[in-house]
């Protein structure tokens, strides 16, 4: 732990310089160095700790260096460690006074005191001088096979640390072996649990070039070692208990059994006080019962008492952390948390971040049997002092309506806050009045007479005078005066800073116009000329085109402005399904409380052995893999595995037509995304060429022959793409990556007649792409609908492709989605796909 | 005054200045239309966690996708950890102990892993001594801290004494302190009527004792875990059974014999932790109840009287009662009628956020205290002033009260001497949470 980041500040002009006080400093750390005078220590540890105090205020102390190094040449510890904190703060930046320090650490590291061995070892390794590797190799390895634990758990960090200095020396050391031994084999859980940690990182790092690290990777998953630390989980600490749940969690068990006997060992860490330690364990529970619908739903009637007891013990930080993944766990099944909806209320004592959440919960669990409660509670929040969550409140009242079927009382309800007078509460329940309307027009009449009663002078905020003038030109003819309102808020039109309401205006006097001509026609007018010479672009073309359409043809004008409506049956769900489960994917992590998907805010690099590296080994334990049943479950679960299906099919609208995102957001940081996009959009579109017309692609390159490169950015081209005709893929591990991977290419392309002629059943297909080695792991549906989920592997590696294909047999239209390992070669892969496809049907 | 504390920052992940970013973020926060920044925000790429103990924030600092619940829930034992050390908890102790601070830091992280959390195993890595701070008039940490607060039943000295620094005369007193700790949440609504109510309880130890004796820890045998298999039998029995929702347990406590005979055995780690949390919602009779009647007085004028009754028996005294209600946003004057004799009670209207804030010192089991506030409001109040004004919430202190009726029977402290025999303390205290009356 180095002293704060300050220290390297020049320091401000406030503050002395010290350089003074420094070689006053110096002088006296001088005298002390050689004396060996009774109570020579205690003077030092004085002096001592003035450098360092200066040290964390940002004076630059390290003129100091060789006197403090000759004055720790003695064998009171304090002084050695306040030397130690002094010489780790500043090797970094002088390698060459840290070469100094080299000589006494290295004499410490072979003391008798092993609290001596141990500190001059961690010092040692947190130099972080590249030059100085070769010293760290021989204490490292003698500091593993130290007789005592504090040692060695100083030195599994050490090799950690090393690794990140130089990897090579690290790896040419042979000390990751090492590691793997001692954490299969030491006494010692806390040396066991920095093994783990170590070699998570080191392994993760190295898989990407070499083969056999990958494979030990992998290895930690395997069923000998997690064993080995789940028999052994009560000796951890409770930070290691997290770091092995964590990595448990990842493991796939191969049968029912196996699944009840961790969880029957585990089951008392849900009574652990920290809650990281629950958390960690309810990730595990949740991610082992994916498949066991029923299993799955007792594990959340399980893990309700121990979350509520976490939320409202500890601090209000901790309980915010817990809050927030009951809060995720609520949204996914809210049926099952609708009786205890009472936890949920607020106190009005809780920050504002806490309160939104319950209020969420509340909004969610709402349902026939406790409505009427939650209602009646969130209208005390509505007539709160606390302004920002009376206005949360309103809105969640506003969307149970949305979503309850009987609406009447909440309509009520909505109606008695715009007799509040509050200008708040009116803004916000105009924007609420205006949705239900859209949803349920049949209330209009209950609703104009209340909102014709407001006057619009009270209305200020843009949101909900935008509403009010959406509702003034929809109900002109219910309205009495609305002709005359809309009048008077035009003549005000230079007042108006907001162009949405200046938009909605034009628009509502319009279908004004169109239903009480006579009396509109004069704000008509005014509003036209208005618009026409407003500055905001949008403003003038509006009210440009509405002129050019009342020229043309008055019934025109009413088609298009006022034409017969639906009601608007669901409103679209600001996340997708997709996102929702990505997050659940990674519980007990920042993007739970973020409400985002780690990628969108962790840059690549930083992912590390906390994230979802999940290219998981193939584990084909001899499972065909066109197996029947298994695609039905695979069906089941891409459905919802919990109760909440009637949410569930409406937040899956948006998703299906995949437009909601694109490919390139998944890649987070934008540098990466052009270096990796770019070859792979561009060679793959060369390949199909080669394949399908090798003329054509020589006439390109005669054509670009002319000293022109291919392409801008001629980057290591990726070796075609052949796919392992004997791939193989586990339906869990099939599920877990769809879950786990982002869409790496979304595309919709049309198939050739005879290929839907050909697909009568979806087994046809099967066979067709089997013989281009793209295996089918479920199918399903009927004409003209078909859906089919795929996947295929590289010929030489592990790295394995994913795909959701969608064939409508009527419109010959193809909507695939591909999730890949490797990102860089799904477009590789994709126009394989298509090619493959396109082939289908034909002799 | 805050610590700030890289977790990775030894790593060099976390880009130089991060404390400056972290400082304006938080003093300036302004989302959602809330100043109060969370917990836990990302800026650029860099995840920053804070918490808040007794003043002093402690921040952490991340650029990987970690656990929240274990950084916060570190950071907070980092905070108790120490506090163990140090005594007292405050910025002039903290700048004293510096260097101190840094090597227990060093010890309880490293390079990012978190190695020990525990002042036990720390002592004996841990060398710097603490330079004790005067906690006489400063205010201490955590629950307990509320023990200090006016009697003289309590040993005030103990909870403010470090786990490690020796006493001035030498030798260590043998104690060990077991407070029962219960937070309290009642709704009741505009008719009295109790909507909602819950306990939060907390078992604290704090243990002085050299050795490392085993402890065993009796609660009341009639104690029930769970109202999911709840049987008629648990409403009948209004006396005696008390049911708790749910518990959790530290890390030391064994349960081998909890199922039988409801006694919790373990060996105390030396500084304080939660023996066990608990949470109870089965119904309990609240220590007050509060009546509020507000009428309008002309035009623009109203009065509102406020009465708190205390029960609970006359042999408990609760202390630092303050009573507070918003006032509607056009109220310009109060002015208050204490009933005749009151003593140790203060009245205030806090122009600022409009608000009537009532102190009592204390008030004695089976009392009632009443207060009159005659409004004057700069505009005339269209309709109800009741949806203008309200609720009115309570904090409050009673030592020697439990709510919950939870106990310790006994706690025995198995040790071979026959001489040996520990001071032992156990406390209770219960404390409002969110206690709220509507009007």
């Amino acid at each position: 732990m180095a002293p704060p980041a300050q220290s390297q500040r020049s320091p401000s002009p406030s503050q002395p310089s010290g350089k003074g006080e420094v070689s006053d400093l110096k002088m006296q750390l001088r005298q002390l160095a050689g004396s060996r005078a009774p109570g020579t220590d205690d003077s030092k540890r004085e002096l001592f700790k003035k450098a360092i105090s200066y040290m964390t205020i940002g004076i630059d102390v390290s003129s100091l260096f060789s006197e403090m190094v000759m004055c720790s040449a003695t064998s009171d510890i304090v002084l050695k460690k306040m030397c130690y904190l002094y010489v780790g703060n500043y090797a970094k930046y002088n390698p060459d006074l840290a070469l100094l320090t080299i000589n006494f650490l290295q004499k410490d590291c072979k003391d008798e005191d092993p609290m001596i061995r141990g500190l001059a070892l961690r010092s040692l390794c947190s130099l972080r001088v590249a030059n100085l590797v070769e010293y760290l190799v021989g204490p490292l390895g003698l500091g593993l096979k130290d007789g005592n634990s504090y040692v060695r758990t100083v030195a599994t960090m050490g090799v950690l640390k090393l690794y990140h200095i130089s990897a090579a020396t690290c790896i040419d050391a042979d000390f990751p072996a090492t590691l793997k031994h001692l954490m299969l084999n030491d006494p010692d859980a806390q040396v066991v649990a920095n093994c783990l940690s170590a070699l998570q990182e080191i392994w993760s790092l190295e898989a990407s070039t070499s083969e056999e690290a990958s494979r030990e990777r992998e290895a930690l998953l395997s069923k000998p070692i997690i064993y080995c630390l789940l028999n052994r989980i009560k000796e951890f600490s409770e930070w290691a208990q997290c770091i092995v749940l964590e990595l448990v969690a990842k493991y796939v068990p191969s049968d029912g059994n196996e699944i009840f006997d961790m969880m029957n060992l585990l089951e008392d860490r849900l009574q652990h006080a920290n809650g990281a330690v629950v958390l960690a364990t309810i990730k595990l529970f949740l991610q082992l019962t994916l498949s066991m619908t029923d299993v799955h739903q007792q594990v959340y009637e399980r893990i309700k008492a121990p979350l509520l007891t976490l939320v409202s013990s500890g601090s209000s930080e901790q309980s915010y952390a817990v809050l927030s993944h009951l809060h995720l766990l609520v949204m996914r099944a809210p049926i099952l948390f609708s009786s205890d909806y009472k936890h949920f209320y607020c106190q009005y004592n809780e920050p504002f971040y806490v309160k939104k959440l319950k209020l969420e919960m509340l909004t969610a669990v709402a349902n026939e049997s406790n409505t009427y409660e939650i209602v009646t509670e969130l209208c005390e929040y509505a007539a709160n002092v606390d302004i920002p969550i009376a206005r949360e409140s309103i809105r969640a009242v506003g969307k149970i309506a949305l979503q309850q079927y009987d609406v009447n009382a909440i309509v009520d309800r909505l109606l008695q806050f715009l007799e509040m007078e509050k200008d708040y509460v009116t803004a916000e329940t105009l924007v609420l009045v205006k949705d239900l309307l859209r949803k349920y027009p049949q209330w209009s009449h209950d609703c104009i007479a209340v909102v014709g009663n407001i006057s619009s002078k009270n209305v200020q905020e843009p949101k909900a005078k935008a509403a009010l003038i959406w509702m003034l030109g929809e109900y002109a003819q219910d309205m009495q005066d609305a002709p005359y309102i809309l009048e008077s808020l035009i003549d005000n039109w230079d007042d108006e800073h907001s162009a949405e309401v200046r938009l909605h205006l034009l628009t509502a006097v319009m279908k004004c116009f169109l239903r009480r001509p006579p009396e509109t026609q004069k704000a008509l007018g005014a509003a036209l000329a208005a618009g026409l010479a407003d500055f905001h672009q949008d403003v003038h073309d509006r009210a440009l085109f509405y002129y050019r359409l009342l020229q043309h043809n008055v019934s025109v004008a009413e088609r298009v402005v006022n034409p017969p409506k639906q009601a608007v049956s669901v409103f679209a769900d600001t996340q997708s399904s997709e996102i929702k489960d990505r997050i659940f994917d990674e519980f007990n992590s920042l993007s739970v409380v973020y409400q985002t998907p780690s990628y969108m805010f962790i840059d690549k690099e930083h992912r590390g052995p906390f994230a979802f590296s999940e290219e998981l080994e193939n584990l084909s334990i001899g499972v065909e893999s066109a197996n029947v049943a298994s695609a039905q479950r695979v069906e089941a679960n891409d459905k919802d595995l919990l109760l909440s299906t009637s949410e569930k099919e409406e937040t899956r609208g948006p998703s299906s037509n995949g437009s909601a995102y694109s490919a390139p957001s998944y890649d987070s940081s934008s540098a990466s995304l052009i270096a990796s996009q770019a070859p792979s959009e561009l060679i793959p579109s060369n390949q199909s060429l080669q394949a399908h017309a090798p003329q054509a692609s020589l006439a390109i390159d005669d054509l670009l022959g002319l000293g022109l490169p291919v392409a801008p950015n001629p980057a290591p081209s990726p070796p075609p793409l052949t796919l392992n005709a004997k791939a193989v893929l586990e339906p869990n591990a099939f599920q877990q990556k769809w879950r786990q991977l982002p869409i790496s290419v979304s595309q919709e392309y049309s198939i050739n007649p005879q290929g839907v002629a050909a697909l009568t059943t979806p087994q046809a297909l099967l066979q067709h792409m089997q013989g281009h080695f793209i295996h089918c792991i479920a199918s399903g549906g009927q004409a003209p609908n078909f859906k089919f989920f795929f996947f295929a592997q590289k010929a030489e590696e592990s790295s394995t492709f994913l795909v959701e294909c969608i064939i409508n047999s009527s419109s010959c239209k193809v909507q695939i989605k591909i999730k890949a390992d490797d990102q860089s070669t799904s477009q590789a892969f994709s126009d394989l796909f298509q090619s493959a496809l396109s082939k289908f049907g034909m002799p | 005054m805050w610590l700030y504390n890289h977790i990775d920052a030894d790593r060099g992940d976390v880009q130089k200045g991060s404390a400056e970013i972290f400082f304006r973020k938080v003093k300036f926060w302004k989302e959602d239309g809330e100043e109060e920044a969370p917990p836990v925000f990302n800026e650029n790429g860099v995840n920053y966690f804070h918490v808040k103990v007794v003043g002093l924030l402690f921040v952490a600092t991340t650029r990987t996708n970690v656990s929240p619940s274990l950084v916060l829930e570190l950071l907070q034992r980092i905070a108790r950890v120490i506090k163990d050390y140090l005594g007292v908890l405050n910025e002039d102790s903290f700048r004293k102990n510096f260097v101190l601070v840094y090597e227990l830091l060093d010890e309880v992280i490293d390079f990012g892993y978190v190695q020990t959390t525990s002042t036990e195993v720390l002592k004996s890595y841990v060398f710097n001594e603490p330079i004790v701070v005067d906690a006489g008039r400063l205010p201490a940490l955590g629950p307990a801290a509320l023990f200090m607060q006016g009697t003289k039943r309590m040993p005030g000295t103990a909870v403010t004494k470090s786990v490690v620094a020796n006493e001035p005369g030498g030798r260590k007193r043998e104690e060990i302190f077991v407070d029962i700790i219960e937070k309290i949440s009642v709704t009741f609504s505009s008719s009295g009527y109790i909507l909602t109510s819950e306990i939060d309880g907390t078992i604290q130890m704090k243990s002085y004792l050299t050795g490392n004796p085993e402890i065993r820890l009796a609660l009341n045998e009639e104690l029930a875990i769970g109202r999911g298999g709840r049987s008629i039998y648990d409403y009948s029995s209004g006396s005696g059974a008390v049911i708790l929702d749910d518990c959790n347990f530290h890390e030391s406590v064994h349960l081998d014999s909890f199922e039988m005979d409801r006694t919790l055995t373990l060996v105390p780690p030396d500084g304080e932790f939660p023996v066990m949390n608990y949470r109870i919602t089965q119904e309990f009779r609240p220590p007050f109840r509060i009546n509020t009647l507000i009428q309008e007085a002309g035009p623009l004028k109203a009065e509102v009287i406020l009465k708190i009754r205390a029960e609970f028996a006359s042999s408990i005294t609760a202390n630092t009662i303050v009573v507070q209600m918003p006032l509607p946003t056009y109220t310009a004057r109060v002015s208050f009628e204490l009933e005749a004799g009151a003593v140790g009670q203060m009245t205030d209207f806090k122009e600022s956020n409009k608000r009537l804030e009532w102190g009592l010192k204390k008030i004695v089991g089976g009392s009632e205290h009443t207060l009159c506030a005659k409004l004057t409001f700069s505009q005339e109040s269209h309709g109800n002033i009741t949806k203008e004004a309200g609720p009115v919430s309570v904090t409050f202190t009673i030592p020697m009260y439990n709510t919950s009726r939870l106990q310790v029977k006994y706690l025995q402290i198995t040790k071979k001497s026959k001489t040996y025999n520990p001071y032992r303390w156990v406390r209770y205290v219960t404390q409002a949470n969110s206690y709220v009356a509507r009007i």
